[in-house]
């Protein structure tokens, strides 16, 4: 862990302490929703614990204040998280050999720690940024949660302080570098048209998945003779 | 809700990220499937940002919110600190709002 501190310089830090300040009041704002809604203040608690993935935390407890069932809830939690999986096999070797590492990387696997890794130049400084983000995140958004819950009433509105605009620029900005090289490129355009398409017409979740589809325009790599690279 | 449901999810979640991880583990992949794998990523967080910045749920999220979002893409284009990326896109979309726009 020491290792981390210094391979992470103040600007990433700076990063990621930003957003943690975002998370923390969007778990607020999660954690007083839900006890507004009637639901006993361990709820939101144990579930941000214990799942650790707001969008689909905000989605089953949305589902049941409007008198959902519990299997509905569920199932449009995970279709929200099925991306996970991916985002696993994309990062899965930053998290580490051990088993302890891999138990605990897999649970701090958010799209945040996703994003600040694949920003990053090198594997070193990637796998830091991982557990940092991970870990600063989970601390920050499982104590603004518990603030709301305990709270129990909106600490301030997310969205009239535009909270709600800083998780796509923090995604924006940690992806677009990536978006410099065409190869990347052109199948993440492809892919956020196919997703934006299918946005008013499937449920939430799945037109993030159909994303992947901009991947078979990744271009076919050219078959021509070695260039000799001095 | 009872303690089950949720049980339920926060496994399911973390079967996805767990399985994953483990598979990149366990699993050998050529160089083209390991850079496939990569822009998949780049690809899945692309298309959140288009949708977190475009829509609430299944609905347009107004206008307030994809400006701040654009506002934060030109700033990280010109190489603003990510720190000032992410408050402009805030402060934009807190401004347009406050003036009255959706």
């Amino acid at each position: 862990m020491r290792s981390i501190w210094r391979t992470l310089d103040a600007e990433l830090w700076r990063g990621v302490l930003a957003i943690a300040a975002a998370a923390a009041v969007n778990g607020a704002s999660f954690g007083a929703i839900s006890v507004a809604s009637g639901l006993p203040m361990w709820v939101p608690v144990a579930m941000s614990l214990l799942v650790f993935a707001g969008g689909s935390q905000y989605l089953a407890v949305g589902v049941t204040a409007a008198g959902g069932s519990p299997v509905a809830a569920v199932l449009g939690g995970l279709l929200l998280n099925a991306r996970h999986l991916p985002f696993g096999l994309a990062v899965g070797e930053l998290v580490g050999r051990g088993w302890a590492a891999r138990l605990l990387g897999s649970h701090l696997l958010i799209d945040e720690s996703v994003a600040f890794a694949m920003a990053q130049r090198d594997a070193v400084r990637a796998r830091a940024a991982y557990w940092a983000c991970g870990a600063t995140l989970f601390v920050a958004w499982n104590l603004g949660v518990l603030g709301g819950a305990v709270a129990g009433q909106l600490v301030g509105d997310a969205d009239a302080l535009g909270l709600d605009a800083v998780f796509p620029a923090a995604m924006l900005a940690l992806v677009l570098p990536a978006l410099k090289d065409a190869s990347a490129r052109i199948p993440a355009l492809v892919g956020a048209a196919v997703a934006l398409a299918a946005t008013p017409f499937l449920p939430t979740g799945v037109p993030i998945l159909l994303a992947l589809l901009g991947l078979l325009a990744v271009p076919r790599p050219a078959r021509k003779a070695p260039e000799v690279v001095a | 809700m009872t303690l089950l449901p949720i049980l339920i999810l926060a496994a399911g979640t973390f079967a996805f990220r767990f399985g994953g991880v483990l598979l990149r583990d366990r699993l050998t992949f050529s160089d083209r499937v390991k850079e496939l794998l990569s822009t998949s990523a780049v690809v899945l967080l692309f298309a959140l940002v288009a949708t977190s910045a475009l829509a609430k749920g299944q609905d347009f999220a107004g206008w307030a919110l994809p400006a701040g979002v654009l506002v934060a893409g030109v700033l990280a284009w010109r190489k603003a600190p990510f720190v000032v990326v992410v408050v402009a896109a805030a402060l934009t979309t807190a401004l347009l709002r406050l003036a009255g726009l959706a």
